[in-house]
């Protein structure tokens, strides 16, 4: 096929983005496994000599609090580091939780059909138009509350996806072979639908990390999810918010790391995306 | 040319009805038809795209697709058990291992995505009929359908294997509990021709050392003479005629089976135009009150267009039967 420069040119850039994503991905990964090494202070570590810092390059900045500090003296860089386990535990804990609820119910609902698809799929109508925040208010905020409510509430988006893929794949003739084999329903349904649609679930599990950090930040900062003295990132961004005209930093790194680690998880997601469709592969 | 009616007969298929409820209304996709099978037999199902073929050998698996498709009459006595009695895990326990299946496409008809040896266990995994271990029953299968190198093939995935090789492992599959009867779904024509007589040769083998009975469904001739021994041919979900092989190629009964013999080029015979039955066979959801095959058919009397024709038999030693006023 014949490129002209500057499409060849446009095309190096765009596969080169991927490497972006795999870049803050890995580095929050890394994060996540080592940060305990990596961090040089405690998150609950706390100097009052050392208060309201600014990042090193500031004036009055110093090299052992690279990104400054807090109200507290607490260490900016630190509590990022040790934040990120949180946002991904978190997150995380959510999908775990409501992905496979959401898979069976999808899976359940495809497949069966008829009144159970109905059941269902009327079930998902409903817990979609409940107010999965103010159960979170009603439960008291915790960590825990955050993974239970979020993780209940969310299956209804997998449930649909996963029944819309087994809607398309129970017409083909392997599975018609594998009842004429004599296996049953749920046979047919884990051990051969389910593989089919792996691919499609780790798109949407990629992409929905970085939703899930955005919403348990969201929740942290409202003051509806993990509370201090958690290095929670949203709750750090709520903790500075206070001193926004005074200490910037402590609202906007915690904003650059939700946004680098989300737009990773992203860009990531895309990208398996269109590695495991062949279709989008020839553009 | 009487063996099969000596034969123990396996299957009785007695009046069988598979309707489809649409919006447009019921179509009848098999509309009441009788045949029997003896033991060890081949008999091949032939008929055009939409006479009812597919529909007829679901029915017999029970596996018609649901909601819309029903068995709104009649009876399959599989050795003298009707299997539209049957609950769902009796047909479980029948489904692969007594009665088994051959589907069309050998391409789509295999997971992708599982390795072959895991679904070629699908069939002993539910149905603990023989003894060793899942891996040896695997080798085994694939050597009886002539895979080379099993010990390796079975590791890999339904991709890597051919049109041809796919469609060994699914007929292994079929006959990996050694069933009485085996339907085959036109297993041969989403395949290349020198690779169709390679896979029929298989089928009358296993079919030979095994002693299965083959329910051969095709729309191809050649595929019928080349195998079976007996011959149904099926017209807008009724069955027209059946008759030996041999019979049915010289003296065809029913206008139609003429027709789709006429049809059939011949090598090196040098025609104009190859012979085609005029028109289309009639819709389902209203067929016509008299014969089916009245619109088309040339030498129609007045009766054709009133009443179905009773099935007449011609030859009582060959069980050769035609549906036509004809022969009355």
């Amino acid at each position: 096929m014949f490129l002209d420069k500057k499409k060849k040119k446009q095309r190096k850039i765009k596969n080169r983005i991927p490497f972006i994503g795999l870049t803050f991905v890995t580095g929050f990964l890394f994060l996540v496994i080592f940060g305990n090494w990596v961090a040089p202070y405690d998150y609950e570590y706390w100097d009052m000599a050392s208060m309201m810092m600014p990042p090193a390059w500031e004036e009055g900045g110093s090299i052992s609090h690279v990104l400054g500090t807090d109200a507290l003296g607490r260490d900016v860089f630190s509590r990022l580091i040790h934040g990120s386990r949180f946002s991904l535990l978190i997150a995380v804990a959510c999908i775990a939780c409501y992905g496979t609820i959401g898979v069976i119910m999808g899976l359940l609902s495809g497949f069966m059909g008829g009144i159970t698809d109905m059941v269902i799929m009327r079930l998902c109508d409903l817990w979609m138009s409940m107010p999965a925040i103010i159960l979170v208010s009603l439960m008291g905020p915790s960590a825990l509350t955050v993974i239970v409510v979020v993780g209940i509430a969310g299956w209804p988006g997998y449930a649909r996806i996963v029944r819309g893929e087994c809607l398309s794949i129970k017409q083909n003739d392997f599975i018609r072979l594998a009842r004429v084999a004599g296996c049953s329903n749920l046979r047919i349904m884990f051990s051969h639908v389910f593989p089919n649609i792996a691919n499609t679930l780790i798109v949407l599990v990629t992409l929905n990390i970085g939703q899930m950090i955005i919403l348990t930040a969201t929740l942290s900062f409202l003051g509806l999810g993990t509370q201090p003295p958690s290095p929670d990132w949203g709750l750090m961004m709520n903790e500075g918010r206070r001193y926004i005209n005074s200490a910037w930093w402590l609202v906007v790194f915690p904003g650059v790391a939700i946004l680098m680690a989300v737009l990773g998880f992203n860009i990531v997601g895309d990208w398996l995306r269109e590695i495991f469709d062949p279709k989008q592969k020839l553009r | 040319m009487t063996e099969h009616i000596k034969k123990d007969i396996i299957l009785q298929v007695q009046g069988l009805k598979t309707h489809f409820f649409t919006k447009r209304g019921v179509v009848k996709a098999v509309d009441g038809i009788d045949f029997s099978m003896g033991k060890g037999e081949i008999v091949g199902l032939v008929g055009e795209s939409g006479s009812g073929k597919s529909i007829t050998s679901l029915s017999i698996m029970r596996l018609v697709p649901k909601p819309a498709g029903e068995i709104v009459d009649g009876k399959i006595l599989f050795y003298n058990e009707n299997l539209l009695e049957k609950s769902a895990e009796e047909m479980r326990q029948i489904r692969g291992n007594r009665i088994s299946m051959i589907l069309q496409d050998p391409m789509v008809s295999l997971n992708q995505i599982l390795r072959v040896e895991y679904q070629i266990g699908e069939v002993f995994r539910f149905h603990k009929k023989t003894n060793g271990s899942l891996r040896e029953k695997c080798i085994n299968v694939l050597r009886k359908v002539k895979v080379p190198s099993p010990e390796l093939r079975m590791r890999d995935y339904p991709f890597q294997f051919s049109g041809g090789m796919c469609q060994r492992v699914v007929i292994g599959m079929g006959i990996a509990n050694s069933p009485k009867l085996l339907i085959a779904d036109e297993p041969t024509t989403a395949l290349d021709v020198t690779i169709q007589s390679q896979i029929l040769q298989l089928m009358k083998r296993v079919q030979q050392e095994t002693g299965t009975a083959i329910l051969m469904i095709t729309h191809d001739l050649a595929t019928v003479a080349q195998i079976c021994s007996r011959v149904m041919v099926m017209y807008a979900g009724r069955i027209v005629e059946k008759a030996p092989v041999h019979t049915f190629y010289k003296i065809p009964a029913h206008p139609y089976s003429c027709g789709l013999i006429k049809s059939v080029p011949v090598l090196g015979k040098k025609i104009d135009r190859l012979f085609s039955i005029e028109g289309q066979p009639p819709s389902l959801l209203n067929p016509p009150e008299g014969c089916r095959f009245v619109s088309r058919c040339n030498q129609a009397k007045e009766i054709c267009h009133r009443e179905y024709p009773p099935e007449i038999t011609l030859d009582e030693n060959t069980n050769h039967r035609v549906s036509c006023w004809l022969h009355t």
